[in-house]
């Protein structure tokens, strides 16, 4: 099993959602995590998908989400290709004595401070899952609070965009 | 000049446009707007059934029996559900078919107003596609789309879900003159280099088969097949689902493989070097226990959806095409190989096959009782109404000994539920393929498990002069479940006894229905029988032949083993130790 992550373009119409993590659901296979948006093309969405299948299962997926008529593109993404990233809201307590080192912990990874309040800062992170996780195990012993996270959003490194890379039904060697 | 008209007229017309000829269905509140402009429909002929599942199932005997899309209709709600296990039929084996709901307004969607069921949502997993219409104007566009899906790349069921409102509402009609999909677009023409490697596949294999399965069927490729099975000599199954895509009087014809195949289909299979896969899916009945199925062979693979390929057994060849043109260009692909001089000597394989063939060939023992064989009752039926009559079974016992003890020679002569195993199909199927083919015999072989839960479409038949044929084998159980419960459950028969003996009568209930009953128990009755009911056309006919009821299918693969277990009687097995293996 290894962790796969999946762009798919989709047409924008009621129930692709559903039918999307319906057909992954029924096929036995577990979302790891999901992002939908808008894209430059008005009527496409983009999905990120993240699935943690073996490489016959991750074929098997993506054949089946090929046939839902409404997807129009399904392109793997690996890591070493691929910028992915994750946004995550983050409240950690923080009180007087302790802010300043909280601070510090936001200055070295990057991160933003949203909202402050008496006991507690929300902290704003967005980076790669390794790098979200670190933050976490440092933030830990200061005590979090609450955590909110986005799926992951990825796109290729390059000048290509995903609409240059082959259609998914010209591809007839499979 | 623009031309104003209703959703439901728009509908209407839609279906016109769709060249549908007819319609099985059952109106009620949400579908009501259709029902009116549907009278006045020139072409468009409307059967009102019993059941919604009657509808969606005779949809399906139209489609498999003639080749054309089957159409079925229901209101909002419960009509919806009731085509639930149709339209699941027909996903399994790919039948092409559109199903049309009415839906509640759409102000009132998700208000769980009065019979209103989100059926788009609950049809997703068991539909090609499915569409949500709640506009007027959007109506011609939805129906030309929905025949499209449902008749092109891998067939199937294509729902069309319109609120009440958008049939109410009134737009201008204008029919597309092209589907614009961009996300379908099945690739039809085999890739040539992959054909070119298969080619020299096939001839250079020792003990190659050709599994065929229902795509054969679904293409039509059946002329394509015997061509290329004759040109090559290889020998030939036939799956369940692709009974009839060869002869079976054919000398290549193995018979049908599977739990319930010959010993010689299955064994081909199990020993084959080169398995040349056609439109056939390595469905577990088929296999067996995956891991042991055929572990010798390469595979060559071709079939129409991606997705089959390499789903349950790794293809060696790949190729994804419609079934016609992949046999079609394969045929001057081999026959080069062969002029090449490239061509691997069959006798072995053949003297192996052929001494399967005649040491283990289908058969059955009388009950000692007296009692009536049900195998005798099918193989009587198909010799006298022959291989140009179109059979339709239930599923069970029943099925599978029409499966082997009829001889099919023809495509579309064989209609069953192969993939979802609905009891209940029989009837309203053989109903829908008498539609499809009035010119033709059609028996429904049901047994009368499967009978009860469907045989209200026999009115149907009669009222609109549907002269269907049913051989009703009765053996009062659920036969194929009391038949696991004698081999795996101690004779412990939980639940499987249906006394349908005596209750219901069954030639009164077809007397009730306008059918002519016949009761038949003995064996010297069986051909009078069928032979008064092939000369019997002004009403459907019920022949209701109470037979033994510990008769049982063989040969079987239990479920859970391999196919080389398989045992032709109770607990004799071949010995396979011929040859090389």
């Amino acid at each position: 099993m290894a962790r796969h992550t999946l762009s798919i373009l989709v047409q924008d119409q009621p129930g692709v959602l559903a039918r999307i993590s319906a057909l992954f659901s029924r096929r036995g296979y577990n979302i790891e995590s999901l992002a939908v948006g808008t894209t430059e093309t008005e009527g496409v969405s983009r999905m990120t998908v993240v699935v943690n299948v073996d490489l016959h299962a991750l074929e098997q997926v993506t054949k089946q989400l090929n046939k839902l008529i409404n997807v129009l593109k399904i392109v793997e993404l690996d890591d070493n290709s691929a910028i992915a990233r994750e946004l995550m809201l983050i409240k950690v307590k923080a009180d007087d004595q302790s802010r300043s080192k909280v601070l510090e912990l936001v200055e070295l990874f990057r991160a933003k401070i949203v909202d402050v309040s008496g006991d507690a800062v929300t902290i704003e992170a967005t980076g790669s899952r390794d790098k979200l996780e670190a933050f976490l195990n440092v933030l830990a012993p200061h005590g979090i609070k609450e955590i909110v996270q986005s799926g992951v959003v990825a796109l290729a490194r390059g000048g290509r965009s995903i609409a240059d890379r082959s259609n998914k039904n010209s591809d007839r060697s499979i | 000049m623009s031309q104003h008209i209703t959703g439901a007229e728009s509908l209407v017309k839609s279906l016109e446009h769709a060249d549908v000829e007819v319609v099985f269905g059952i109106p009620g509140g949400a579908i009501l707007p259709v029902y009116d402009p549907l009278m006045d429909s020139p072409s468009v002929r409307h059967i009102l059934v019993r059941h919604e599942q009657g509808a969606g199932h005779a949809a399906e005997g139209y489609a498999s029996a003639s080749n054309r899309v089957g159409v079925c209709m229901a209101t909002s709600g419960p009509g919806a559900t009731n085509l639930v296990t149709p339209i699941a039929d027909a996903h399994m084996d790919s039948v092409p078919m559109v199903a049309i709901t009415g839906q509640v307004p759409s102000a009132f969607i998700g208000s769980d107003a009065f019979q209103e069921a989100d059926i788009r949502g609950i049809t997703m997993p068991i539909t090609k596609h499915n569409y949500l219409v709640t506009r007027a104007e959007d109506i011609p566009r939805a129906i030309k789309e929905a025949f499209h899906l449902a008749t092109t790349g891998r067939p199937g069921p294509v729902l069309v879900d319109i609120t009440k409102d958008a049939l109410q509402a009134s737009a201008e009609f204008v029919w597309p003159s092209h589907v614009d999909l961009p996300g379908y677009k099945p690739t039809t023409k085999p890739h040539g280099r992959q054909i070119k490697e298969a080619a020299r596949m096939i001839v250079d294999a020792h003990r190659p088969v050709f599994y065929v399965g229902g795509g054969v069927i679904r293409s039509q490729a059946h002329r394509e097949l015997r061509q290329l099975a004759e040109l090559t000599g290889i020998p030939v199954v036939t799956t369940l689902m692709a009974r009839g895509a060869f002869p079976d009087s054919h000398n290549q014809h193995m018979g049908m493989p599977g739990m319930h195949g010959t010993v010689g289909a299955v064994g081909a299979l199990q020993k084959a070097d080169l398995l040349i896969v056609l439109g056939a899916r390595f469905d577990d009945r088929v296999t067996g226990k995956l891991e042991s199925f055929s572990p010798k062979s390469k595979v060559i693979h071709i079939d129409i959806d991606p997705a089959e390929i390499g789903k349950n057994r790794y293809a060696d060849i790949p190729i994804v095409a419609d079934l016609r043109e992949a046999i079609t260009q394969l045929i001057p692909a081999v026959t080069a190989e062969f002029d090449a001089g490239n061509r691997a000597d069959l006798t072995a394989w053949w003297i192996t096959l052929n001494h399967w063939r005649e040491t283990y060939p289908l058969g059955y023992d009388q009950p000692q009782d007296g009692t009536l064989s049900p195998q005798y009752v099918i193989e009587r039926l198909g010799k006298i109404a022959g291989p140009e009559a179109i059979y339709a079974a239930g599923v069970g016992q029943h099925q599978m000994w029409a499966a082997q003890f009829i001889g099919y020679e023809n495509p579309n002569t064989w209609l069953n539920s192969g993939g979802l195993g609905t009891m209940g199909y029989s009837i309203p199927a053989a109903m829908g393929a008498k539609v499809g083919a009035p010119d033709k015999t059609v028996w429904a072989i049901d047994g009368d498990g499967c009978f009860q839960m469907t045989n209200q479409e026999l009115a149907t038949c009669t009222i609109n002069d549907i002269p269907i044929k049913v051989a009703l084998i009765n053996n009062a159980s659920l036969g194929m479940v009391r038949q696991w419960q004698n081999l795996f459950y101690n004779e412990r028969y939980s639940n499987t006894d249906l006394q349908s003996h005596s209750i219901p009568d069954f030639v009164k209930l077809a007397d009730a229905y306008g059918c002519h009953g016949i009761r038949v128990s003995k064996a010297e009755d069986v051909d009078k029988a069928i032979e008064k009911s092939m000369e019997t056309n002004d009403a459907p006919v019920v022949i209701d032949f109470q037979v033994h009821r510990d008769a049982m299918v063989w040969p079987m693969v239990a479920a859970g083993t391999g196919n080389d277990e398989i045992q032709f009687a109770r607990d004799l097995a071949p010995q396979w130790e011929r040859g090389d293996d």
